[in-house]
């Protein structure tokens, strides 16, 4: 996918750019960008290195341990076909938990043993059951408590507030996983199995 | 309104106290951990970057040959009469697709526009709502072989519609 929009991207600016006459800006721009790239990494390297360090604490110290666990009862809630103690819960919690710390990367391995272990609960191996759909609705639309990566950005290209959208962000991304949420629950009531 | 300012004003802040003191409290060795665990930035953002050049250099392009202007320009009328700004259709689009495509998308916008104009502020709200839809269902469902995905796209569709809404109407309110 990403092979085209890049390709596609590229090639119709170039396009553009000659019936525009603004090939030699096009030059320029990627020049520019390929440099502003590594200087935006070296800015976002020190918000990034914070942060991971500061969830470092939060992990060695037992912290993010005890909020996976406290996650049980909500889990029971919105996957009641899941039985109490079997490793899909761990794994999903444990996904949900990175999620919302703004640990995206650190989601990713628990989250898929999270479908593996749904998947041994399924009887048709080829299709999703609800559990799968609610879990990646819920995946998907991530509540997130610091959108960290998103400040990040905004101190690079100099905000004079990068942390002003803190809460809006936070109830947004709650509305949008709420809506995922009252979805899944209405969907799962109305289909079979 | 003023409520919404102090909550974001005081997130980090906190975090940062509480974590501290709840590793102390735990007799965790803080300043090892966090010098142990700020290594890993490193690794990640070697990661990233090399995608990050990719992006940007299209981005870049794609803003400087008048492509992005053109396209803009395109999606106006229809984007004016629900009050969306024009300029966020491509984000809005790319965050189903890439999230590192967006990346660029929002780095291009903040360099243009500035992250604190209305746009740059909507685009950061906007942000953090969803995943990309279609690259973590593929992932997910393929790593177990589902074919029938019934209704998770649609699911994950409505919920990122509903933040979208979400902050264009916050932005509104709260920037406006």
């Amino acid at each position: 996918m990403l092979n085209y929009i890049w390709a596609g991207m590229i090639i119709i600016s170039i396009i553009v750019a000659s019936f525009t006459g603004r090939l030699q800006e096009v030059t320029q721009a990627a020049l520019n960008s390929s440099k502003e790239a590594v200087m935006f990494c070296i800015g976002f390297l020190g918000v990034m290195s914070l942060w991971i360090g500061l969830m470092s604490i939060g992990e060695k110290s037992g912290l993010i341990g005890k909020l996976t666990k406290k996650m049980n009862p909500i889990l029971r809630f919105l996957f009641p076909n899941v039985p109490d103690g079997h490793p899909a819960q761990k794994y999903i919690a444990t996904n949900i938990i990175a999620n919302i710390l703004g640990l995206g990367w650190a989601a990713t391995p628990p989250g898929l043993k999270a479908m593996k272990s749904l998947q041994d609960l399924n009887k048709n191996k080829t299709a999703a059951t609800k559990e799968m759909c609610t879990f990646l609705i819920i995946n998907i639309s991530s509540v997130q408590l610091l959108p960290i990566t998103i400040i990040a950005y905004r101190l690079e290209y100099g905000s004079k507030n990068p942390t002003e959208i803190i809460a809006p962000a936070i109830i947004a991304t709650l509305v949008s996983t709420t809506v995922g949420i009252i979805f899944a629950k209405i969907m799962s009531s109305i289909r079979k199995n | 309104m003023e409520f919404i300012t102090m909550v974001s004003d005081l997130m980090i802040p906190l975090v940062f106290l509480f974590i501290i003191i709840y590793g102390l409290l735990n007799k965790n060795d803080v300043y090892d951990t966090f010098i142990e665990g700020a290594k890993e930035g490193i690794t990640i953002i070697i990661k990233i970057m090399p995608t990050l050049i990719g992006l940007m250099v299209a981005v870049g392009m794609f803003r400087a040959s008048g492509a992005m202007g053109i396209l803009v320009k395109i999606v106006e009328p229809i984007t004016d009469i629900i009050k969306f700004p024009s300029e966020l259709v491509p984000i809005a689009i790319m965050r189903t697709i890439s999230s590192s495509a967006t990346t660029g998308l929002v780095l291009d916008l903040f360099k243009v526009h500035g992250p604190d104009s209305y746009i740059g502020r909507m685009a950061s709200i906007m942000m953090g709502c969803t995943e990309t839809i279609f690259y973590t269902m593929s992932i997910y469902f393929m790593s177990i072989n589902i074919k029938k995905t019934r209704y998770t796209l649609a699911g994950a569709l409505i919920a990122n519609a509903a933040g979208i809404i979400a902050s264009v109407y916050l932005t509104m309110k709260i920037f406006g």
